[in-house]
């Protein structure tokens, strides 16, 4: 076995510039390696997916997997419970858990990776995937759309597939798939819900309409009776896995169904399909259904289904096309695979990786990434991008598939001549010089929370909010991240309750940002630099601090010197209830009040629970960046890159 | 043995007065106890774990000649967080279990309107070669205002900034605080800090970005790489870098980079054939390697003792290389 590593789903929230987590499907390896036509060893399989770009994230077993399922581990997908007996009959199969990049969404499947795999080995083409007509001159089948269903849900897209041969392992990869799909493509259902149905159960032209939840009637899968489909909203709202989705109808006036020529429901898009055309291993011609809010996403969906279950059609890799009269009248053709012709340059894919690849060997090495490609006359490549590869935009994509195949590792690496000089934002060059200051002072460095509380913001250090003061957080998870700290202080006395142990006397800071709101910034909020001083021990210290405010003074050269000399700044006694009557002032400087010292409000510490009395400075680093005689004209160049 | 009339007390340490009157001739003092460890524990003041090593991957950056974006704004509107990097508006990141949204200031006051609209086309419909996501984009949704996600969002802003002003090569770096709406556990919080480089210059390739991957990381004491495939949804080519961990003796996973999508850099106004190269990486991670601290909560918060701020060896980060210096110098 492979020594332990970090899970990928991990480790893709530790870098912090990956911004999706990649979704987990789970295969049987046996199954797997069969359809590769090779036993790997762990290391082997891991080495093919490492060079393909897909992860073999955990091995485990189907006993384990539901072990832990039980046991309230939250797993992230919820298919365990659908895959009933996926492997041999005790569950002890192994599973390979392998994390797939969020864009491909062909790669949900077992047959999609097998397929995907395959096509990189070189053991198989790409697929050409083709509409194939009903046989012995049959109608296509038809599916009308009302215009009622333009109000809940407007688009829909259909395809069949003939001749399937299921058994349990494809089965259940059948609806694991359109689970995933579920979970990612269609945003829990919201944007597009797959339906799929035994086609010999039921009889076309199916129609797509609207109805008032209480006129729609019917069986639904796993049940025995009859609901209406406002009955059903209210059974589900205890099913774990349905009630999820309920919102989507809530509220609607009419609820979208399907039905077929003798008014047989299909499904209640996007809750549940009916009983009556529910597949089973015995189905061989099967009806796929997708309704949808995007109508782009929907084509995506029907063709993922499509690709990866149709080799085990009648005709490999083909699907029987279904006329979709939509609420306009106009027929269109589906399934839509938007198969594109991409003209791809050779030069300019040279040029983005960084190597001197022939356009023939480009040729060979995309169609290793399902992406065939022939030569032109004039040397550029025409690629074919079939409907698996929704995920290529632009060229670069292209671009990217050639380095992989190429592999990444095999890149000559260079150096790029790119002839720049370093330098640092003047405020967090200040802000590291006044940092090195306070330690030189003998205080010690804490670093704390942005997000905490609005007790802490507010109530616990004795002030209030306005509503304007502070940048609030819509969607707190939790008690701890409902406000942005619009103030140092609450921070660093937490850090005070949490070391009662500490030796004295405590002496403490931290630099760092607060947010403000602000309505000349674009955003309406901005930050601003702090610095924060505390100092406590059996008596206050109260004139500690204001020599700290003294030699900051001093330092920053805010403070005169020679026949300049003076503080630096004017004092104004004031009363605030953070702090103690009698013993605070504000530091002015200009007129304006740029920070604030003084001793702690017992009413306070109480709420931090701190046992001796501290004293603190809190002061505004941003005006003292420029002073008299030592201006720093790039304060304004951060605004103007910061903000507009 | 010493014989005398009295018992004698024997002095434990020099002093002043015996200085003065000489006294401490004739003496015998005390023996010392020696032991390694017991010496009295100088006061001073400390310097915080996690920002030793931001100043040491300021310090590379400032060598290889970055430099420095202005970060100070935590609060983002979605454009610039989502929007100017190509990242569709229905997509998973831009949920609220992902992403904290802001309740005050809810939404953006404004953002540069031709901007703006060069932006809504690449998503809507594309452009320069590309075919865009393809769904209807709402403006609603790009001013909300969030807590970024990255410090990528400042780099868009540097990035479009500089096709605004005029393009000429650039590199760029930031470590700041970044906000992740998502569970917390033993090495995840809601707030943490991302390093980022970027790059931007006429004709540069994916080669160029591992040749400069192999320089910064060999800074960090890494010298062994491999690159993986990977998706983000603002580079292509994207690669997730491997590094041999000289401390911990075994391939670890210690960033991610790829090139900007050409959807990102063409709305801003950056001439075709200038490519951006960029990496990311946490700042707790490489910390918590390093000084062995198993539970990111014993690094950083209100939480953390005192005492291991106290305790903290020097960052070595940046001692390590410079191997080729050394030789080419003595």
């Amino acid at each position: 076995a492979l020594p332990p590593r970090t899970p990928a789903r991990q480790r893709s929230r530790d870098d912090a510039s990956c911004a999706v987590v990649m979704p987990t499907v789970n295969l049987n390896r046996d199954r797997l390696f069969a359809a590769l036509g090779k036993q790997y060893t762990e290391r082997e399989f891991d080495e093919l997916c490492f060079e393909f770009g897909i992860e073999l994230d955990e091995v485990t077993s189907e006993k384990e997997m539901n072990s832990k399922f039980l046991g309230k581990e939250k797993e992230e997908d919820d298919t365990t419970m659908e895959t009933a007996g996926e492997t041999g009959a005790d569950g002890s199969d192994v599973i390979y858990k392998i994390d797939i990049p969020a864009n491909r969404y062909d790669l949900l499947c077992h047959e999609g990776i097998s397929k995907a795999l395959n096509v990189f080995l070189g053991r198989c083409p790409t697929p050409t995937f083709r509409l194939v007509e009903p046989v012995n001159g049959a109608p296509r089948q038809k599916m009308i759309q009302k215009p009622e269903t333009l109000l809940v849900r407007p688009f829909i897209v259909c395809a069949v597939l003939r001749g399937i041969k299921f058994d349990q392992a494809r089965y259940d990869s059948f609806i694991d798939l359109q689970d995933k799909l579920h979970q990612n493509i269609c945003r829990k259902r919201t944007l597009v819900a797959i339906g799929t149905h035994d086609l010999s159960t039921v009889t076309g032209p199916f129609t797509y309409e609207a109805h008032a939840p209480e006129d729609i009637e019917f069986v639904p899968l796993k049940q025995s009776e009859k609901f209406t489909a406002a009955g059903l909203m209210e059974h589900y709202k205890t099913d774990q896995k349905l009630k999820h989705f309920l919102h989507i109808l809530e509220g609607s006036a009419v609820f979208p169904v399907l039905y077929d020529a003798n008014r047989v429901v299909l499904s209640l898009p996007p809750l549940i399909n009916g009983a009556h055309s529910a597949i089973s291993l015995e189905t061989t011609d099967v009806l796929i259904e997708c309704t949808a809010t995007d109508l782009n996403k929907a084509k995506i969906v029907l063709n993922t289904m499509v690709a990866a279950f149709s080799q085990y059609s009648a005709t490999e890799f083909a699907a029987e096309p279904v006329d979709v009269v939509d609420a306009m009248g106009q027929s269109k053709t589906y399934p839509d695979f938007m198969t594109r012709f991409v003209e791809a340059d050779p030069a300019y894919i040279n040029k983005r990786i960084g190597v001197n690849i022939e356009a023939r060997d480009m040729a060979t090495l995309l169609c290793r990434m399902q992406l065939p490609t022939k030569l032109n006359a004039d040397g550029t490549l025409r690629v074919e991008v079939p409907p698996i590869r929704s995920d290529v935009l632009h060229q670069c994509d292209i671009a990217e598939d050639v380095a992989i195949a190429h592999g990444y590792n095999n890149i000559e690496w260079t150096i790029p001549p790119v002839n720049t000089v370093g330098s640092q934002q003047p405020l967090n060059h200040f802000s590291d010089l006044v940092r090195n200051e306070m330690a030189m002072l003998g205080f010690s460095e804490v670093l704390t929370w942005i997000l905490c509380s609005h007790d802490d913001n507010f109530k616990n250090v004795s002030r209030t909010d306005d509503g304007n003061c502070a940048a609030i957080v819509a969607n707190p998870s939790g008690l701890d991240v409902q406000v942005a700290r619009s103030s140092l202080l609450q921070g660093v006395l937490k850090a005070m309750g949490a070391n009662k142990d500490a030796p004295t006397p405590s002496k403490l800071f931290e630099v760092g940002d607060v947010v403000l709101i602000d309505g000349t910034k674009d955003v309406g909020a901005r930050n601003s630099r702090r610095l924060l001083v505390l100092f406590s021990d059996k008596k206050s210290g109260f004139e500690v601090v204001h020599g700290v405010l003294d030699r900051i003074m001093v330092v920053t050269g805010a403070a005169g010197t020679g026949g300049m000399k003076n503080a630096g700044y004017e004092v104004v006694e004031s009363d605030e209830p953070t702090y103690f009557p009698g013993r605070q002032a504000y530091v002015m400087r200009d007129n304006k009040k740029i920070g604030v010292f003084g001793i702690v409000h017992p009413d306070v510490l109480q709420k931090f629970d701190i046992v001796n009395p501290c004293s603190i400075l809190e002061l505004d680093l941003e005006p003292l960046l420029e002073v008299e005689g030592v201006s720093l004209a790039s304060t304004s160049l951060l605004e103007q890159a910061a903000h507009i | 043995p010493s014989f005398a009339l009295e018992r004698k007390k024997h002095p434990a340490d020099l002093t002043r007065e015996m200085l003065h009157d000489r006294s401490w001739r004739g003496e015998t003092f005390k023996a010392y106890n020696l032991v390694p460890g017991a010496g009295a524990m100088p006061s001073g003041g400390h310097v915080h774990p996690l920002l030793k090593v931001r100043q040491q991957f300021r310090e590379t950056f400032l060598q290889l000649g970055f430099a420095e974006m202005p970060t100070n704004n935590f609060v983002e509107s979605g454009f610039w967080n989502f929007d100017t990097l190509i990242q569709p508006q229905m997509h998973p990141a831009r949920d609220a279990h992902d992403t904290f949204f802001m309740k005050t200031p809810s939404h953006a006051n404004r953002a540069p309107e031709d901007y703006v609209e060069r932006v809504k086309t690449m998503h809507e419909v594309g452009g320069h070669g590309s075919i865009g996501h393809q769904y209807a984009w709402k403006r609603a949704e790009a001013d909300k205002n969030i807590l970024r996600t990255h410090t990528t969002a400042v780099s868009a802003r540097c990035l479009h900034k500089l096709a605004q002003d005029g393009f000429r090569p650039a590199k760029y770096f930031s470590i700041d605080r970044v906000f992740r709406n998502e569970a917390v556990d033993r090495t995840h919080l809601a707030e943490f800090h991302q390093v980022e480089g970027v790059i931007c210059d006429r004709n540069l390739t994916l080669g160029d970005l591992i040749g400069v991957l192999h320089q910064f990381f060999a800074r960090l004491g890494m010298t062994q790489l491999r690159f993986k495939p990977a998706f983000n949804p603002y580079t292509e080519p994207s690669m997730e870098i491997f590094a041999y961990h000289p401390m911990l003796k075994k391939w670890v996973e210690v960033g991610n980079s790829g090139m900007f999508r050409p959807e990102m850099m063409l709305p801003m106004g950056m001439p075709e054939d200038v490519n951006v190269i960029a990496w990311g990486l946490s700042l707790e991670r490489p910390t918590m390697i390093m000084y062995g601290i198993d539970n990111i909560r014993d690094l950083f918060g209100s939480k953390m003792q005192l005492g291991s701020v106290k305790n903290n060896p020097f960052c070595r980060l940046g001692l390590i290389e410079q191997a080729e210096t050394v030789r080419a110098t003595q």
